[in-house]
């Protein structure tokens, strides 16, 4: 999950970073008010959740209260890669000496907690990392005994040589390693942290995406959620447990297992369709999961045919059966479904469904081509 | 082998269908609700140390709730099993980051979590995989997914293509055992012919098994990969299936077998063509 910056400037102060001041406000005329109290030069920062909006002309400095309203009203409504600005950020600006990148995230090759700091901040560290990965240090930690201070001591004297800026970087990386552990995050970035003239140090950004599995021990941090650019499907789709993309063909497609379900998409693909989602019905599926994927996919009109396709195991093959029958029943479906149902209790599954109106198939490939043959 | 949540209904099902297959399930774990039988006269116990010491298991699968899987795959690993699969899905990373140093200091092994099991045709299987499915044979098997690995072993047993072993890592960026880990495993498994790897989006060990093959890999390795067509930057359900910062791609990753001469098939069915002319 991902949340906004001034969401993650919030859980990051309270971790005892070092985050300049700041107001949400949706309304550019608030600007001002803001502005006054934080006190002059403030930094308008569109919140939506993409990266890139300093680029896209979402970020803008003020320096007087009347010149915030006028950032604010510039930004609010904006578009920035397909989506809208509603709320705003007014903080107080620093003024920037240096500007430094620290990261963490998960390594999946450690199979540890992962910090990065580079001293080229505030840009793209991805392009940092492919250009000049020498520019880079990247220590993995031990979570039982956390990030030690020799490791903090090495990370911050990589970003400076000046002591006291040097310790004060140091409890910056310590805040950030306990910011991500502590919220359960995959991802904390502070980008770019900085120097400001007079040698104090600031986290000016802030990013932080959530592990989905990991919510359930931070409602605080859940409730930050904002699917307002979310497609609704997507939202429903979480609601009844399923994983569910979005794509823009004119096969729906039901799947048990995010690898069968990536394949099937491929095969569509492979024999000259286009998938219209991405949708596993998870393991220990329930007639009424199959009801819900069903409701998701017949929301998107471009949908032609929808293709079930289901390998058994912890599934069982009947309660699909059952959901699809349920489906019929109360989604009055006028589209061609194609059925392919192997595996755990296959046969009853058969017997569920042998009064109803349905393509089946014989194995995978015989149900992608009869899918994409129905869709047209 | 004792089953972990023995009691809940996939516990309980699988439980049976591994009992079914020859597995020997001596025992399962529910906290509370020990002292019982299960339909098929499996005893029930409080705890791992019990149910250890009362059968001298040394294998545990699991199918607790997500919250308290890590706990259940810490349990079983200092109750003395080696061996310890994890079904269950939905772990935080933050839990698996701190499992995997206590399991070590104790010589478990984990496979999982979010993992459909292991198989060795004929002889056992620990997890959830329709065993009718499989056949005793030279292929050994390693996916980092469930139901397309059945598909897969669906089609190389309908063509006399048995399987030595398979092994389902699981679907999380951070596993007990990773492609790599089983590649060795199967490099020095005498039943073991040759390899079908089943590799899918996000991360990089595909990557980094085929530069294991450039290094000089005893077995044949034909491979799978799944995603082509998803969308960069969207989870494709499982938590580790992700394409980031351009990183983790289909593409990338067939590009990488094919430097090192490793076939990757387009679709789940040739990989049995595959497979055929390695062997």
């Amino acid at each position: 999950m991902k949340i906004h910056e001034a969401d993650a400037r919030g859980i990051f102060a309270s971790y005892g970073l070092p985050v300049p001041p700041s107001r949400m406000i949706t309304k550019a005329e608030d600007a001002g008010a803001a502005a006054e109290e934080l006190g002059c030069p403030v930094v308008v920062k569109a919140q939506v959740l993409v990266g890139g909006r300093g680029k896209a002309g979402g970020v803008k400095l003020a320096s007087t209260p009347a010149e915030a309203v006028e950032k604010a009203g510039a930004i609010l409504g904006l578009d920035i890669k397909g989506l809208t600005v509603e709320k705003v950020l007014v903080a107080k600006a620093v003024d920037i000496e240096k500007e430094f990148y620290a990261g963490m995230i998960f390594d999946r090759g450690s199979r540890r907690p992962m910090m990065m700091v580079s001293p080229a901040g505030g840009v793209d560290i991805e392009e940092v990392a492919r250009k000049t990965p020498e520019k880079i240090l990247k220590l993995t930690v031990n979570p039982e005994g956390g990030l030690m201070p020799f490791q903090v001591r090495r990370l911050s004297s990589f970003l400076s040589g000046d002591k006291a800026v040097a310790r004060q970087i140091g409890r910056a990386l310590s805040g950030l390693y306990d910011a991500f552990m502590g919220s359960d995050a995959s991802l904390a970035e502070i980008n770019p942290l900085v120097v400001d003239p007079d040698g104090k140090v600031w986290a000016i950004d802030a990013k932080i995406n959530l592990d989905d599995n990991g919510l359930f021990r931070h409602p605080d941090i859940a409730a930050m959620r904002d699917d307002s650019d979310t497609d609704p499907g997507e939202v429903e789709a979480r609601g009844a447990d399923l994983s569910f993309v979005k794509l823009d063909g004119r096969i729906g497609c039901i799947v048990n297992g995010a690898g069968l379900a990536m394949a099937t998409m491929d095969m569509i693909k492979h024999f000259g369709g286009e998938p219209a989602n991405f949708l596993d019905i998870g393991g220990s599926s329930s007639p009424e999961k199959v009801l819900a994927a069903m409701r998701i996919i017949l929301r998107d009109s471009n949908v032609k045919a929808i293709l079930i396709n289901i390998f058994g195991g912890i599934t069982r093959c009947d309660d699909v059966a059952t959901g699809l029958i349920e489906a019929k029943e109360k989604l009055g479906l006028d589209i061609p479904l194609v059925v392919r149902l192997t595996g755990t209790n296959e046969g009853p599954a058969r017997e569920i469904l042998k009064k109803t109106e349905m393509i089946a198939a014989d194995g995978m490939e015989d149900a992608v081509k009869k899918a994409i043959a129905a869709a047209g | 082998m004792i089953v972990q949540g023995i009691t809940g209904r996939d516990g309980g099902f699988h439980a049976s269908q591994m009992l079914a297959y020859g597995t020997k399930v001596v025992g399962g774990v529910t906290p509370g609700k020990g002292g019982r039988k299960t339909e098929d006269g499996i005893p029930v116990f409080d705890s791992m140390a019990e149910a250890v010491a009362g059968t001298g298991a040394n294998t545990s699968v699991i199918y607790v709730p997500a919250a308290f899987a890590a706990d259940a795959i810490c349990e079983a690993s200092d109750a003395g099993c080696r061996l310890v699969v994890c079904i269950s899905e939905g772990l935080p990373v933050r839990d698996m980051v701190k499992v995997l140093p206590f399991i070590k200091e104790r010589g478990t092994r984990l496979i999982g979590p979010n993992s459909p099991g292991i198989i060795s045709p004929g002889r056992s299987k620990v997890g959830i995989m329709p065993g009718n499915i499989h056949a005793e044979g030279s292929i050994g098997v390693v996916s980092r997914s469930g139901t397309l690995t059945y598909e897969i072993v669906y089609h190389l047993t309908r063509a006399g293509l048995g399987q030595s072993s398979c092994i389902g890592i699981g679907g999380d960026p951070i596993v007990g055992t990773n492609l790599l880990d089983t590649m060795e495993l199967f490099a020095a498994d005498d039943e073991t012919e040759a390899v079908v790897l089943i590799g899918e989006i996000g991360g990089s060990d595909e990557e980094m098994a085929a530069e294991m093959i450039r290094g000089g890999y005893p077995k044949k390795v034909g491979v799978f990969i799944a995603g082509h067509s998803a969308p960069p930057g969207k989870r494709m359900g499982h938590a580790g299936a992700i394409v980031s910062g351009g990183t983790g791609t289909a593409a990338e990753k067939v590009a990488a077998f094919a430097a090192v001469g490793v076939e990757v098939a387009d679709t789940p069915a040739q990989i049995v063509d595959i497979m055929k002319r390695l062997i």
